[in-house]
């Protein structure tokens, strides 16, 4: 493994640089309505710089500090996930012909992105989402396509929010696999490591300083007081046995009560990959055009069959989403479908909290 | 590019109206290579997509073994089936599968056979009957239980009179509510369970219908003696993409799809008996 480097904040742009001239569109976090989005951008100068977020349940505000980092913050409501799993892209199109039909797939993606900004967090989401869409029976071209090109810059997370539990998932502050560069950001710049050969051919380029022992052991620190600093946590890592044994508990009801059956939790959620297919028809009748876009559980038509509903009360939608994302996801995927990044807390209008709700179920 | 969610075409060849509602399409790829190398078990469906409209998933009813054609029996209770109601021979749809895991037919060779079907349940294991009635000395006795709510759902009573007469088979039908000189027994086919005439101790039931009355089937089976990993069921869910990935048709750890739709009972009688799930 070679040495960690030292990249300055004044030379962030060259990794920008170094990742657009390899022929990548460069994706970095930025703040935007108050709030951090991932997007496009070919400037340092656009990442969220002296941005603060203050997360809690139900709510996500940004400040701007005015101290010169630019990862101070834990994340905003999406990262990786819309980027290989799009919201809503076409299928296939059926056309009309002069003696019947034809059936044409839609294009599949081919511009490779190169995300800067990746947590642990989500890294650990990313290898659901890889295993549920690439090792199937039936791989997704779509996602396939999108995620073969995709370059990942991690960055390990110094500044969780009160939100954040990846500590008890398991699955963080630190990324420690999948990635091909990793970050950790100090006050006057990053350690820069590889993860990855292609990591490897970036750093070598960018001629960087190998970092010192006094950069290296604070970025160490930062990454540990961002563990030490959390404070929720999820009851146990496999919930299986105990969730699926209080399916008649009272909290479900109770639950059901405040939720407003939106569907955020379960749009921010990284790891939830439940998507409708829709048909879109020409007006003249000519072709229509069939296309899938991110679906939830807390949804009316999720259960629907032939006229009628599978799970017709909130509280059995909740209790839906939540035995599905900490108890039979260990029948899928091996694990929990919770990674800890918090978003369905903050990101919830009424703040349910998934880590006090499974406490007060194992009750 | 060749992806795993978009249709191929094939054209209808015949169409059947069964009752009022219910209709068999009798369907061919319009590519013959792939026709020719077209496979599935009983049990398996199909997403069937009627053009501008959508696609749904739907048991294969006809024999496996028919190679130049296959056939779909289908209720028009929804949008895209009353629209696949619509169409007849010549017409276009799209198709593709077959997709899931079908009946353990070679684990039910050299045992009885017991088909329990309540409405148009019976669409899914007809294949089945078919199946048995033609390879007869594999299978030891079968029995045939089919409820429906009123006796003018019952269709292919022609075949269940004729699969009355032929050797070792028991036919036994149940409607809740019945017109006029309905030579059958009235009330809920669960209630035939006792008069089925099987070994339960070597036998293969496979039950297919509303999930109450699967419940209680495989209730009355356990009563008999009967074990339940000798019971199987299909299940039916909301299945858009039927590839395991849409999520809609998830049961419990299960992605029915793809794990089903034919489960052994074991695998889903604690999800069933809760229900909600």
């Amino acid at each position: 493994m070679p040495p960690s480097r030292f990249l300055p904040h004044s030379d962030l742009q060259s990794l920008l640089d170094a990742l657009a001239a390899r022929g990548y569109a460069v994706i970095a976090p930025q703040s935007r309505d108050g709030r951090i989005v991932y997007e496009e951008t070919r400037r340092s100068a656009d990442l969220p710089w002296g941005a603060s977020l203050e997360q809690t349940a139900g709510g996500s505000r940004i400040h701007h500090a005015g101290h010169a980092r630019c990862f101070t913050w834990a994340n905003g409501p999406q990262a990786l996930k819309p980027l290989l799993f799009a919201p809503s892209e076409p299928l296939w199109r059926i056309s009309r012909q002069a003696d019947g039909y034809a059936v044409k797939a839609a294009e599949t993606p081919q511009r490779p992105l190169a995300v800067i900004g990746v947590r642990a967090c989500d890294l650990a989401a990313l290898a659901i989402q890889d295993r549920h869409f690439l090792h199937g029976p039936y791989p997704d071209p779509r996602y396939g396509a999108r995620r073969e090109g995709m370059l990942l810059v991690a960055v390990n997370c110094t500044h969780p929010a009160s939100t954040c539990f990846c500590v008890s998932t398991g699955d963080g502050p630190e990324a420690k696999t999948d990635f091909d560069l990793a970050l950790t950001e100090l006050d006057d710049g990053f350690v820069i490591e590889a993860g990855s050969a292609e990591g490897e051919q970036i750093l070598a380029a960018l001629s960087l300083n190998a970092a010192q022992p006094a950069q290296t052991e604070a970025a160490a620190t930062g990454i540990r007081h961002a563990a030490e600093s959390q404070i929720r946590a999820l009851a146990g890592r496999n919930l299986h046995d105990a969730l699926m044994s209080r399916l008649s508990h009272p909290r479900w009801q109770e639950v059901a009560e405040r939720c407003l059956a939106c569907g955020n939790c379960t749009m921010v959620c990284p790891t939830c990959f439940c998507h409708a297919e829709n048909e879109q028809p020409e007006l003249d009748g000519s072709s229509s055009l069939h296309s899938r876009e991110w679906d939830s559980c807390f949804g009316e038509r999720h259960g629907y069959i032939h006229g009628k509903q599978l799970r017709p009360e909130i509280s059995q939608r909740y209790r839906q989403w939540l035995t599905h994302k900490l108890a039979t996801w260990h029948e899928q995927f091996g694990r929990s479908g919770c990674v800890g990044c918090g978003r369905c807390i903050a990101w919830c209008p009424v703040g349910i909290d998934i880590t006090e709700e499974a406490a007060a179920l194992l009750k | 590019m060749k992806t795993p969610h978009a249709p191929q075409l094939a054209r209808i060849v015949e169409r059947i109206q069964e009752s009022d509602d219910i209709f068999t399409l009798r369907l061919r790829f319009n590519d013959a290579t792939m026709q020719e190398s077209y496979r599935f078990r009983p049990g398996q469906f199909n997403m069937v997509y009627l053009p501008g409209a959508g696609e749904v998933p739907i048991s294969i009813s006809s024999d496996p073994e028919e190679r130049t054609s296959f056939a779909h029996t289908i209720r028009a209770v929804g949008r895209v089936t009353r629209g696949l109601s619509r169409l007849g021979p010549g017409d276009e749809v799209g198709l593709r599968g077959p997709y899931g895991r079908g009946w353990p037919l070679e684990e039910a060779e050299g045992k009885d056979v017991f088909v329990i079907t309540g409405g148009l349940g019976c669409a899914p294991v007809v294949a089945v009957i078919h199946y048995v009635l033609k390879r007869r000395e594999r299978f030891r006795r079968l029995v045939i239980l089919q409820g429906v709510k009123h006796s003018h759902d019952l269709i292919w009573r022609a075949s269940y009179e004729r699969w009355a007469q032929a050797p070792d088979t028991q036919v036994l039908i149940a409607a809740n509510a019945t017109e006029a000189l309905w030579p059958w027994h009235v009330g809920s086919p669960i209630d035939l369970v006792s008069e089925a005439r099987f070994d339960p101790a070597n036998a293969t039931c496979m039950i297919c219908g509303p999930e109450g009355m699967m419940v209680a089937a495989a209730k009355a089976l356990k009563a008999r003696g009967m074990g339940e990993a000798d019971i199987h069921v299909s299940l039916e869910r909301n299945m858009q993409c039927a590839l395991g990935l849409c999520g809609h048709c998830q049961l419990g750890g299960h992605f029915v799809c793809k794990d089903g739709p034919v489960f052994a009972w074991p695998e889903v009688k604690a999800l069933l008996e809760r229900g909600g799930l």
